[in-house]
């Protein structure tokens, strides 16, 4: 069993990571350039394709620039690896690695499919099945500020290092709100292994889509029965869902929240002064962290690998409750789509949304944000322990508990709009 | 001017959401990449698309229709009905030239040429194109209208000489050029 666990560890490892997450990083680059071009009348790199008339054919293959990310790699490696003469060395090398790395280490507890069958030994399909799923996702994925912020110190020249510090301060403040967003999420499901999660709403619909659950679907009968707490607890999950969307935006430094990069005002952010595959690796992990980000998220709230809608039960079980031997390929599908669509929708939103203005960003982040996922977690806190503690207990100290919660926030967050109307007069 | 107070306009509850203008304009990038994908982009026939967005590939499709008549393209000589080289030599133009991309070496014309009473011809006339900004003040500057900037711009070469435009290439380039530009023409 041991010596088969530890193949398969590294078959998935293999697989998951170099098979398909890194192509996946070298291929968002290019949806991002296409999906843009698109989204703004443009073309986007549409040539670089197999070069045959190098080898005597009459055309070359274009293949729509599917080559592109092939011949970026190429040109990251071939370029001069040029390093300042002013930088701190030790850390200026290190801090591609260190925010390349955190990404890929947190795709770990991601599960990108049911569990497989082989042998008689059953295969779950995450790397590390551990219990603190989302826990560690944070962990590690916050470390990655470290690269950052170290990137903008060691190249010791201005700009990087306003990027470094602004970088610091967003990830601090957006932090928070994720954190907290997510605790509606663990009271609801009472548990943190993102594996369980997912085969949760496998067979109880999807967080933000309760369509179905163990007594059928939407038109069946018993699911009204069973199911109004499931149509209620959309409200929190839905705010849930917005605040930790937002958040893992300005994780990942993406826009409208990219002001440690910001081209405009900081020349290139915390990467000014690095070249060649250094600066590559910093592109390679916010792509990374992108990838993850919309992991987590369909992870979490949109079914993870289960295609949904009673489709799981009835398509891929059989009889006695057991996956189908194909199912497992199926799920993994439908993992990616899933994912890639997650993906695009950042890439969209990038192209549209325009970057904040920083005040305006930490004013979201800690006056608007973090009292939305405080309140949303009483809220859901409430909806969930209304059927045990009785009608007359919820609306006697439940709602009140709830509302005089809220007046907190919103008078926090005027006061917070006077003491800076006082200091602009 | 007197100053303008510009008021902050007062918004909405659910302007401060911001959302309702987020979804905006999600919808209008959306709009613009089924219309770009559909070849409908805004635009796009006028300015000659591809088909995808408003953008024409270049090698394979050219601007050359479009160009307007004014356009600075590559600089060159130009000779007059009698196939005679118009320029004198006068070096206004090398003198003016920002960069100085132009080199003459002025030359005579020998008395027994029909064309004597000009006196002089350019013996080297060379135009640097790595260093040419395309400025036309060469033409503006030339009392003879004998050089002017053409429709021509995909200048190529693969060494620093093969860029120098010599006399003879620049005639080439520049051909025959009749009756005067509007700058001389009174009427205009
Ligand atoms: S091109 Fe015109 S300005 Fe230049 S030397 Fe000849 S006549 Fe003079
Ligand atoms: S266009 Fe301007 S830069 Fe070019 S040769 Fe004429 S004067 Fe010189």
């Amino acid at each position: 069993m041991d010596f088969f666990f530890i193949i398969a560890s590294a078959v998935k490892i293999f697989g998951f990571t170099f098979l398909v997450i890194l192509p996946l990083v070298a291929y968002s680059t290019y949806a991002e350039r296409r999906v843009s071009a698109v989204l703004q009348d443009r073309v986007g790199p549409n040539r670089v394709g197999i070069p045959a008339t190098l080898f005597g054919f009459k055309k070359d293959l274009k293949l729509f620039g599917l080559i592109q990310p092939l011949a970026d790699g190429v040109k990251g490696l071939l370029k001069e690896d040029f390093t300042p003469a002013h930088v701190r060395k030790s850390f200026y090398w290190m801090a591609p690695a260190f925010t390349a790395a955190p990404a890929f280490v947190s795709l770990c507890v991601i599960p990108f499919g049911s569990a497989v069958t082989i042998f008689g030994y059953e295969i779950k399909m995450v790397i590390a099945d551990i219990g603190v799923g989302p826990l560690f996702i944070f962990a590690i994925a916050s470390l990655s500020v470290y690269g950052i912020t170290l990137a903008g110190w060691a190249s010791n020249s201005k700009y990087p290092f306003l990027g470094g510090v602004r970088s610091c301060a967003q990830m601090i403040s957006y932090e928070i709100a994720l954190g907290l967003s997510v605790i509606p999420v663990l009271l609801f499901f009472g548990k943190l292994n993102l594996s369980d999660i997912v085969t949760y709403q496998a067979a109880n619909g999807w967080l933000l889509l309760p369509l179905w659950n163990e007594n059928g679907t939407l038109i069946h009968e018993a699911y009204w029965q069973t199911s109004s707490q499931q149509w209620l607890l959309l409200l929190p999950m839905g705010i849930s869902f917005f605040v930790f969307t937002t958040s893992i935006f300005a994780e990942t430094n993406r826009m409208p929240f990219d002001l440690p990069e910001c081209e405009t005002e900081l020349v290139g952010g915390y990467h000014t002064e690095y070249s060649s595959m250094k600066f590559a690796l910093f592109f390679m992990g916010e792509y990374a962290a992108m990838i993850v980000g919309s992991a987590l998220i369909v992870t979490i709230f949109l079914g993870g690998w289960s295609l949904g809608f009673g489709l799981d039960s009835a398509l891929l079980q059989t009889s006695e409750g057991d996956w189908k031997w194909y199912a497992g390929l199926i799920h993994m599908g439908a993992f990616l789509a899933k994912t890639v669509a997650f993906i695009i929708f950042f890439i969209w939103v990038r192209w549209t949304v325009p970057r904040f203005r920083y005040d305006q960003l930490m004013k979201l982040g800690w006056v608007v944000f973090f009292e939305l996922a405080l309140f949303n977690i009483f809220l859901a806190a409430l909806i969930i322990a209304a059927p045990h503690i009785g009608l007359l207990n919820t609306f006697l100290f439940g709602i009140p508990a709830l509302v005089i919660t809220a007046l907190l926030m919103f008078f926090i967050t005027k006061a917070n709009e006077v003491r800076r109307k006082a200091k602009v007069t | 001017m007197a100053i303008v107070k510009v008021k902050r306009p007062k918004l909405y509850w659910y302007e401060h959401l911001y959302l309702p203008a987020i979804l905006k304009g999600l919808i209008i990038t959306l709009k613009h990449a089924i219309a770009s994908l559909r070849g409908k982009a805004q635009g796009g026939k006028e300015l000659a698309s591809s088909g995808l967005g408003v953008t024409m590939q270049y090698p394979e499709q050219k601007w050359d229709a479009q160009l307007p008549e004014y356009y600075r393209g590559v600089p060159a000589l130009v000779t007059d009905e009698q196939k005679r080289e118009r320029c004198v030599s006068c070096q206004l133009c090398e003198f003016i030239c920002p960069p100085k991309a132009i080199t003459i070496m002025p030359g005579e014309i020998q008395s027994e040429d029909p064309w004597a009473k000009v006196e002089k011809a350019p013996q080297k006339f060379d135009i640097d194109m790595i260093r040419c900004i395309y400025c036309g003040m060469c033409e503006e500057v030339c009392p003879e209208q004998a050089i002017f900037l053409r429709q021509d711009y995909a200048m190529t070469g693969v060494s620093r000489l093969e860029m120098v435009n010599d006399k003879d290439r620049l005639y080439e380039i520049g051909g025959i050029r009749e009756g005067l530009v509007n700058k001389w023409n009174e009427l205009k």
